[in-house]
């Protein structure tokens, strides 16, 4: 069982409400699993909200618990996905101490080679921006930490799908 | 007309709109949704309700329990036994949390039931105020829905989709959280009752090509069994089932929830399924070609080991909710839908068949089954009382025609395996959560939403005096409920498992009970105590025919074991009968 464990992706359709989040987590919760991140947000439709969960789980249990998700009276409709099925980011911010950048090439070397941004420079500090998969991240992680991090901080997980999501047809046909 | 009058009038009927306050408008919610009784218990941050359920006496009959989770279990018992929706109504803090258990059996049983709570004003959320408690936090996990009102204008659509909510699809409870502001504020008052919401699909749409494909295996089975749930019951698919079995003639066993919904004097009713049911529908379950689950959700108490379940066997899942099919067994084909609608598509397409030689296989375990457990328990020729010999004397007298309500246990076992149902909804018990405390005041509400039926809880020492306080209740409302409690002096079930699994260790399952009799007499209802084989007959009787509530407490044996038994964790065709 245990060696059938993969991360999915979950992601959710629903209504904008109060305690929402918490009937989800609860879901997880309830079964003993851990949410490796979690990040919600508005959605194409209007009055509609999207959520991303990743889990580490093994499909049946994802399954399963989709039907426990979907079953909520304010979920629209929920998937599960495998990394391979979506395309996928996370963001990530480093504030790191200024002296560095204008001291040392080799930060410039670093910045420019992972393609992060700089947000903004001042005297005492400047703040880096990346986003991309977790690997990159953590990459830019590793080469940044001899010099000495400040503060670090990463974004859930957020992804599309490849395949189409009918949601909107879905929402329609209420309303027909 | 004057002034004053014609002031009132505009200010009543603006359109369709009355100016009313929150709490009348919680009220008047009620009326609209059919509500004629709800249980409940008063205090600071729901008194403006209770302001108007005093005005509204006559329309709406507030029975004051003496605990909240009184109140909840007697609006389940109000729930199953008429398939409406059943009302509780308690104050925020303790009050709220209070119902907490009754909740959770709800969802566990899908028993529909509104709970409204009073919450402190809007303007102390979080501030940690006097009996301020955050339930829809608490509530949310053993709630099908739940919301907080904090507006006196939400009052209206919020409850409407409560009671929606509660009844549509597979029902459920749900709480409203009202806080006392929104009780006093005033809104514009119009009903609109609640048809759909966009985000929820209670009943999902049947596949004909489902129901064809089951038809199909159905007909080509030579084996097949059907199992089926309370699914039926809250689909109100009893007829159509019955159809079904007589039709296609096949052996059909029910789960504990399901029990009733075909008279168990059916002859294709071959009896419960689970760890104490019977023996032949638990072994054949693991030799039938085809098992046929209709409204029901394999519960482990059901299956046993679920490694050696009905492995042999094609699975065919009548069910409303999609989140339960391949859950715990997986189906070979699931038919997704409403229960009444999906049968009455499946019957006109079944070959009219019967199976005698296996049907015989029933028979025969039935008979060994009868000579191992059934006839000790029916017949007993030891001194001490059993439990089943006191279930044989009530079917004697009510005929089948009573419903039953029982709490978890030993009695509960007995009483569901024993009980003779004529009619559908008869017996009220708590089977997921297995709440003790439950019958006592589910029996009230049972016997308050059917004045017509006889209603009889059924409950062990222990789970009787979880909520013996209920007494009062019906002291106050002198609702005839019958009430047998089978003593032991025991937490029988327990014991038992103490027994066979921990080397007869009886850790804290002995009880130092109280005399029941005086304490029923205590609450002014009559009662009577047996202790012998000779007297159970006439008491048994006696507490039918007396006009009114009613207490019969019967001394049994201490130490009686219920069996068969498939012991926990152990498969289904291992059911042992000793």
């Amino acid at each position: 069982m245990e060696t059938n464990k993969q991360l999915f992706t979950v992601s959710i359709y629903t209504e904008n409400s109060v305690g929402l989040l918490n009937r989800i987590s609860a879901i997880f919760q309830k079964r003993h699993i851990n949410i490796e991140c979690i990040s919600t947000s508005v959605s194409e439709i209007d009055g509609v909200s999207r959520w991303t969960i990743v889990v580490f789980v093994s499909e049946e249990q994802i399954r399963k618990i989709i039907g426990q998700i979907e079953k909520q009276v304010e979920v629209i409709k929920a998937y599960y996905h495998t990394d391979e099925e979506t395309i996928y980011q996370e963001s990530c911010m480093f504030k790191i101490k200024s002296d560095l950048l204008f001291e040392d090439r080799q930060i410039q070397n670093i910045i420019k080679e992972s393609n992060a941004r700089i947000v903004t420079v001042n005297r005492e500090f400047f703040v880096l921006e990346k986003s991309g998969r977790r690997s990159e991240v953590d990459l830019l992680y590793r080469e940044l930490k001899p010099f000495g991090i400040m503060q670090f901080v990463r974004s859930g997980r957020i992804s599309v799908t490849k395949q189409e999501m009918k949601i909107t047809e879905l929402l329609e046909a209420f309303q027909a | 007309m004057n002034n004053t009058q014609t002031l009132e009038a505009s200010k009543k009927t603006q359109g369709s709109t009355q100016r009313l306050s929150g709490s009348e408008a919680v009220v008047k919610c009620l009326l609209a949704e059919g509500v004629d009784v709800i249980y409940g218990y008063p205090g600071g941050a729901i008194m403006p309700v209770y302001d108007e359920l005093f005005k509204y006496q006559k329309e709406i009959h507030h029975v004051l329990t003496r605990h909240e989770q009184g109140a909840t279990h007697a609006a389940q018992g109000y729930a199953r036994i008429s398939g409406k929706v059943g009302v509780a109504i308690a104050t925020s803090g303790p009050g709220a949390t209070n119902l907490i258990t009754g909740i959770a059996d709800a969802q566990i049983d899908s028993t529909p039931m509104v709970c409204i709570t009073g919450q402190v004003g809007a303007h102390l959320l979080g501030s940690d105020a006097f009996q301020e408690t955050d339930i829809v936090g608490i509530s949310t996990p053993v709630t099908k829905w739940n919301h907080q009102i904090t507006k006196a204008s939400e009052i209206p659509e919020v409850l409407a989709k409560a009671f929606y909510i509660a009844r549509s699809g597979r029902p459920g409870p749900v709480l409203i959280d009202i806080t006392k502001n929104a009780q006093f504020e005033e809104l514009d008052f119009e009903y609109t009752p609640c048809t759909g919401i966009r985000s929820y699909t209670p009943v999902p749409k049947l596949e004909v090509t489902a129901v064809e494909q089951a038809a199909a295996m159905i007909n080509e089975a030579k084996k097949p069994l059907i199992v089926w749930g309370q699914g039926v019951i809250l689909g109100k698919a009893e007829k159509e089932l019955k159809e079904v079995i007589e039709r296609a003639g096949i052996p059909s066993a029910w789960t504990i929830l399901g029990a009733s919904a075909i008279p168990t004097s059916h002859p294709l009713n071959v009896g419960m399924v689970g760890m104490h049911g019977n023996y032949a529908p638990n072994i054949l379950t693991n030799e039938c070609d085809l098992l046929i689950a209709i409204g029901m959700r394999f519960d482990d108490r059901v299956t046993g080991n679920l490694e050696t379940y009905a492995k042999q066997a094609a699975v065919i899942h009548f069910e409303i909710d999609p989140a339960e099919v391949d859950k715990n067994v997986k189906t070979d084909l699931a038919v997704i839908g409403d229960a009444k609608e999906s049968l009455s598509k499946l019957l006109p397409l079944l070959a009219k068949k019967t199976y005698p030689k296996w049907l015989n296989r029933f028979k025969e375990l039935y008979q060994i089954e009868f000579e191992k457990v059934i006839d000790k328990d029916l017949n007993p020729t030891k001194e001490g009382l059993t439990m089943g010999e006191v279930m044989k004397e009530l079917n004697k007298v009510t005929k089948g025609n009573a419903a039953i309500v029982s709490d978890v246990g030993q009695h509960q076992m007995i009483a569901c395996r024993y009980a003779e149902f004529n009619q559908s909804k008869s017996n009220i018990t708590s089977g997921g959560l297995g709440t003790m405390g439950f019958a006592l005041p589910a029996a009230i509400g049972a016997k308050m939403a059917t004045p017509e039926r006889e209603v009889v809880a059924v409950i062990g020492d222990g789970g009787y005096q979880m909520t013996i306080q209920e007494l009062g209740t019906i002291f106050q409302t002198k609702v005839p409920v019958k009430i047998i409690v089978l003593n032991n002096d025991f937490l029988g079930m327990v014991r038992q498992w103490q027994q066979l699994f921990f080397d007869k260790r009886y850790a804290s399952t002995e009880l130092v009970n109280p005399d029941f009799v005086n304490i029923a007499k205590g609450y002014y209802i009559e009662a009577n105590r047996v202790s012998e084989r000779k007297d159970l007959s006439e008491a048994v009787k006696t507490m039918l025919d007396h006009d009114g509530p009613y207490f019969l407490e019967v001394c049994v044996e201490k130490e009686d074991n219920v069996f068969p038994m498939i012991p926990s964790g152990a498969s289904v065709s291992d059911i042992r009968l000793s």
